[in-house]
């Protein structure tokens, strides 16, 4: 007398806890303070969003190519579009602007690879990158060479200058960096050690724009006489010398990161410090703090804004140049917004980036 | 026989070269003649490029008069006033703007920090587009949009904003109701001073107390209850010796009241909007830190949530939270320096910009600011450090 036992179907949860409604429940309304600050967030978005979406799309005037084009109330994106060549190029001929193109269209080709999982030839394509191809983008941008026009460093400017300052100083800095981080830990030796610190201190307590004025003023006195700096390479050396500080600081946080047996598995073999750092140490030590790199060039890119201070238009620059037009007083606020978007973009990308290499490299080296 | 083991057991004596103590001596002394080499090369330059310019060294135009006027100055400064009280006004605008950015950026960046951990999807969606967008457009950036799109586009004094006509907004900068002192106040501020004392007994014994007998004490409450009622029934009996000078229109601008120039209330407004941004940050990996484990133990040996914060979560992510925080504090010093991009008289604008442009002693000038900041930089991590050493773990 066996009967099978046949459960009943399963009920389904409670409509309230599954789907949408389950999702707001738990999500916007799972007790009082939540249903309260959604309830003002709410209201919050609804009161805020739609005018400034009218004023940014809806309302905006997009074409254009003088200040009449815009009688509709919004943005006036004509500004934008009017003034965008100088925004990008500075005062870079017209015609020549083809060379600034070719180099970005070149850097970019030169770094796909560099983010292609499986790509075997990582290394030799980052040191050409960093070694090889800044030689290539000068002949370009300066000229005088192989036919090309040459041009005047006070005509860069824009987002080419913004882009120039930041990666030119951040790969200069790299080896001066590298050459403080480990003189930093080289406790067998005081004398430098203390030489490496006081450098390191130094320049990462004082800010930028003191750097600035420093290498605008300063720099002119302490060379012979008779050898003078032009303005961007001035700029460019205190860029330079306030970014190895940092560079140096994140540099060590990496050697100090490498495992102590791996120094001393360097020595047991017998190879000399250089072998044992350009062999052992730093290409593990590198590896890991790309994303520190990545982060201080994000910092670096931001604050190359502040060479406004010694007369260099970078794109910032440009556009307050441009807001001083007397064709085109009065659209300050598009200029902000358009360039933190240009800024936004660059700095939200390669956070983005450094973050999820840094999910990726984070095995294996946490001791 | 004999020979040969003493060989074996005393080793040749190794070169001198391969000598790594010779070998860092000699790369020491090397490096330092070099570096030693590179400054007499710049000095003797600098020196002799001075001399051919005419321009004169020493610090003795600090005692010349400066002769020209400056927008805010926390202390008394007129146009005869010499160049070295013009260094201490600029100083003291800098350190207005530091702490006053270090106060808000800590507010905001706390509660953003907070709600981008909220359980609420809509405010922690909100708080992490807050952090997204501010940390990521430079500062410089932030500071002219204020000042120029926002500022310059406020009402004229005339049509000023108003919170209640004592607060007034508008494109002259922000008027707020001044408290005027007479004479009797001297009570008050006597109460006040000692009622911090008290608090400070307080607080030592209720730690005392609660490491003896484990009894919690509600510091919070009895502090916040002396420092408002003790001044507050001292100012009564003594007569309510202070006044509000709330500003009013006349004429063109308002009069009374204290002013916070437009250029102030720009700096200040990004300098804590942008350092809040990664404040919050900071706040949000800290609370993280502290691994959920904590947060169960305290539940599972009964205590309340809001102990189990206070207690557990807290003091936990504190300590992962106060080095950065620091190192937050002091960008924040060093980014103040913008000031002089929006013409705010702080120390770079009226003494690395006026006070250089009129003198010419750029040497002396450009040591003089980056030595201050180096101190400031200095003094904010001696702090921060010894307040971490009182938080950091102390392990039994």
């Amino acid at each position: 007398m066996s009967h099978d036992f046949a459960p009943l179907p399963d009920l389904p949860p409670p409509g309230t806890t599954v789907g949408v409604i389950g999702w707001l429940r738990r999500n916007l309304f799972s007790n009082t303070i939540n249903s309260a600050l959604t309830l003002f967030a709410i209201y919050l978005l609804s009161t805020l969003l739609p005018p400034l979406f009218n004023w940014l799309f809806f309302k905006a005037d997009w074409i254009g190519d003088s200040r009449d084009a815009c009688t509709s109330g919004g943005a006036c994106w004509v500004f934008v579009s009017a003034r965008f060549s100088t925004f990008m190029y500075g005062f870079f001929p017209d015609n020549e602007t083809w060379r600034i193109n070719l180099i970005f269209i070149a850097l970019i080709a030169c770094m796909v690879p560099l983010f292609i999982e499986g790509f075997r030839h990582k290394v030799k394509l980052g040191l050409f990158v960093i070694f090889v191809f800044p030689i290539f983008g000068f002949i370009l941008l300066f000229g005088g060479v192989f036919g090309l026009e040459q041009t005047e460093t006070s005509q860069w400017g824009g987002l080419t200058l913004t882009l120039l300052l930041a990666s030119v100083g951040c790969v200069a800095a790299l080896p001066l960096g590298i050459m403080l981080a480990l003189g930093r830990q080289a406790t067998n030796m005081p004398a430098v050690k203390s030489m490496c610190v006081l450098f390191i201190e130094f320049w990462r307590g004082v800010p930028l724009i003191t750097v600035l004025f420093m290498s605008s003023v300063m720099l002119p006195l302490f060379l012979p006489e008779g050898v003078s700096f032009d303005k961007l390479l001035r700029a460019l050396i205190g860029i330079t010398l306030f970014q190895s500080a940092y560079i140096a600081e994140v540099v060590r946080g990496g050697l100090q990161a490498i495992p102590k047996g791996q120094y001393e598995a360097a020595d047991a073999l017998g190879l000399s410090y250089w072998k044992k750092m350009g062999l052992i140490v730093l290409p593990q030590a590198m590896k890991i703090v790309i994303p520190g790199i990545v982060n201080t060039f994000i910092a670096l890119f931001k604050d190359t804004t502040l060479v406004i201070i010694v007369g260099l238009l970078d794109v910032l620059g440009m556009v307050q140049n441009a807001l001083n037009d007397p064709n085109w007083l009065g659209y300050s606020t598009e200029g902000y917004v358009f360039t933190a978007f240009v800024f936004w973009i660059f700095c939200f990308s390669m956070s983005r980036y450094s973050q999820s290499l840094e999910r990726k490299l984070h095995t294996g080296h946490k001791r | 026989m004999a020979d040969a083991s003493s060989e074996r057991e005393t080793p040749a004596k190794p070169r001198l070269l391969s000598d790594p103590k010779f070998r860092a001596l000699v790369f020491q002394i090397i490096a330092s003649i070099t570096v030693a080499a590179f400054i007499f090369f710049i000095v003797r330059n600098t020196l002799h490029n001075m001399e051919s310019r005419g321009i004169s060294t020493g610090f003795g135009f600090l005692d010349r008069v400066s002769g020209f006027g400056i927008l805010q100055s926390l202390i008394e400064y007129n146009e005869t006033s010499t160049y070295g009280r013009t260094f201490v006004v600029g100083l003291l605008n800098t350190i207005l703007v530091s702490v006053l950015g270090v106060f808000f950026a800590t507010i905001i960046g706390f509660i953003m920090g907070v709600l981008r951990l909220s359980s609420n999807w809509l405010i922690s969606k909100l708080a992490a587009t807050y952090i997204e967008i501010f940390r990521n457009i430079p500062l410089l950036l932030q500071i002219f949009f204020w000042y120029y799109a926002i500022g310059f586009n406020l009402p004229g004094p005339r049509q000023a904003m108003s919170v209640g006509e004592s607060l007034f907004l508008s494109n002259r900068g922000l008027y707020l109701p001044a408290p005027v002192f007479e004479s009797g106040f001297m009570a008050t501020g006597l109460a006040i001073i000692g009622s911090i004392v008290a608090v400070i007994f307080l607080a030592r014994w209720a730690r005392k107390r609660f490491e003896a007998t484990g009894q919690l004490f509600h510091t919070v409450y009895a502090s916040l209850a002396i420092l408002i009622l003790v001044p507050a029934l001292v100012f009564f009996a003594s007569g309510s010796p202070m006044h509000l000078d709330y500003p009013s229109l006349q004429g063109f601008n308002f009069q009374g009241g204290v002013v916070v120039i437009p250029e102030l209330f720009a700096l200040v407004l990004a300098l804590s909007i942008y350092t809040a941004a990664f404040i919050a940050e900071t706040v949000r990996s800290g609370i993280q830190a502290v691994s959920h484990g904590q947060t169960e133990a305290a539940s599972a040996l009964g205590l309340r949530p809001s102990w189990t914060l206070r207690l557990v979560v807290i003091p936990q992510a504190m300590r992962v939270i106060i080095p950065p925080l620091t190192s937050q504090y002091l960008n924040l010093t060093k980014n103040s320096s913008l000031a002089a991009a929006i013409g705010y008289p702080d120390l770079v604008a009226v003494f690395a910009g006026t006070t250089l442009n009129q003198t010419g002693q750029a040497v002396e000038i450009i040591a003089i600011t980056m030595s201050v900041y180096l101190v400031l930089s200095l003094v904010i991590s001696i702090f921060m450090n010894w307040y971490n050493a009182k938080m950091a773990l102390r392990e039994r």
